[in-house]
């Protein structure tokens, strides 16, 4: 089991919780599991075709999953994933 | 003999006399950390706090101002405005003061208080925008204040000359003085940085890996109300990085003090972020020459108390304020 921690614009979805459990050996498995429990969630996450949205980025732990293996990256029990939508950062 | 307070590498070294304060920056100082450098690997800083209004920014605002002036997009009389957090800003504000052209920053309310009053002292007009909006919030007040033909925006977010700096200036320095780096890290905001040094390291040597540190933001900044409100920036080529990791506050924190304590490296909070994320990535080598890129000093934030003694006192000050 893994701890998911959501934005604000997705909390809706799951009751107004910041963070919730989903399983899955892969990130791939661990957001079907998390639109089966709370559905409509990750409509924001994934486009039409399946890929992670353009203006959204996932972490397994720390690290950008856009770097690893994307959806297939391994999630292990005890990780946490944060998804987070794009902002502007930079001075 | 006469005492002589010349020196050997004084003499060696390149001519240090400049006759303007624009041709001053650049050729920042790439300093080893050894006290932090796991066995069998080097940690460097380079020192861009060294540039004259103490960051790097000061290479995009020349950068910027001058592409701009060549194309004929800025001329005398026009006001130069920027969305900034405040290094940009206060960088513009001495190009601007150099060149002769007034400047209109928009800047997050909840901006450090040193860097707000760098600008003031520098001339800029400042309009804040709500500091819960993050830099975003700025973006979309200097866009719409932009359609006024009297001002130029030179948008760091989208300009080519930002990349271009770091291609030509910051990453042809770390290519001459290392050599044989192994990997970069610096911090993600523009895009700017990584994308120019990323491209010049891969030119020099592919196997160059390139990393981003990117910072957790608080959770107002996040709270957009649609994805298509999110921003990715346009000058930002994601093809030259290698890897990205996310840093809180309180790490970024921690690894700023020790850059201090250990290194006697003083040096503002996103550079603890970049150091966090390098020193994670030596601790995974048996072998390289790590280089830190610690984008400005730490003045501009003695008034978030981050050196405060008490750690968590620390960490929550430097929480409420904007310190990417």
């Amino acid at each position: 089991m893994a701890r998911v921690k959501l934005p604000t614009i997705l909390r809706s979805h799951a009751g107004g919780e910041r963070a919730v459990d989903a399983e899955g050996t892969t990130l791939r498995e661990l957001l079907e599991d998390l639109e089966s429990k709370y559905p409509g969630i990750t409509q924001m996450v994934l486009t039409d075709d399946g890929a992670l949205h353009r203006f959204v980025n996932v972490y397994v732990n720390d690290e950008d999953v856009r770097y690893l293996g994307s959806l297939e990256t391994e999630v292990d029990p005890g990780d946490t994933v944060s998804i987070l939508p794009a902002v502007a950062g930079g001075r | 003999m006469p005492r002589t307070f010349v020196t050997d590498a004084c003499r060696e070294a390149a001519p240090m006399r400049f006759d303007d304060v624009l041709d001053a920056i650049g050729d920042t100082p790439l300093v080893g950390l050894p006290s932090l450098s796991p066995p069998g690997v080097r940690i460097w800083a380079k020192l861009e706090g060294q540039n004259p209004t103490g960051s790097l920014k000061d290479r995009i605002a020349k950068a910027m101002v001058e592409a701009a002036e060549a194309s004929g997009e800025l001329t005398p009389g026009r006001t130069i405005l920027e969305p900034t957090s405040g290094n940009t800003g206060i960088a513009l504000a001495m190009v601007a003061r150099r060149k002769g052209y007034g400047l209109t920053v928009v800047i997050p309310d909840n901006a450090s208080e040193e860097r707000i009053r760098l600008l003031e002292l520098f001339g800029a007009e400042i309009v804040l925008s709500p500091g819960d909006k993050g830099t975003n919030g700025s973006i979309e007040i200097a866009r719409r204040l932009a359609s006024d033909d009297r001002y130029y925006m030179p948008f760091q977010y989208g300009n080519p000359a930002n990349p271009r700096a770091h291609e030509e200036g910051t990453g042809e320095e770390i290519v001459r003085d290392l050599p044989e780096i192994t990997h970069f890290v610096a911090g993600l905001g523009t895009g700017g940085t990584l994308t120019g040094v990323g491209r010049r390291l891969k030119r020099h040597d592919p196997n160059v890996r390139v990393i981003a540190a990117e910072p957790e933001l608080g959770d107002l900044v996040y709270g957009l109300r649609s994805l298509d409100d999110g921003f990715v920036p346009p000058i930002f080529d994601e093809s030259v990085l290698d890897r990205k990791f996310l840093v809180n506050v309180a790490d970024s924190v921690r690894a700023t003090r020790e850059l201090t304590e250990r290194e006697g490296v003083f040096a503002g909070i996103s550079s603890g972020a970049v150091l966090h994320v390098g020193l994670r990535v030596a601790s995974e080598l048996e072998r390289g020459d790590v280089v830190c890129l610690l984008a400005d000093g730490g003045w501009k934030y003695l008034s978030t108390q981050a050196w405060a003694p008490e750690l968590e006192r620390a960490e929550k000050n430097v929480s409420e304020t904007l310190w990417w």
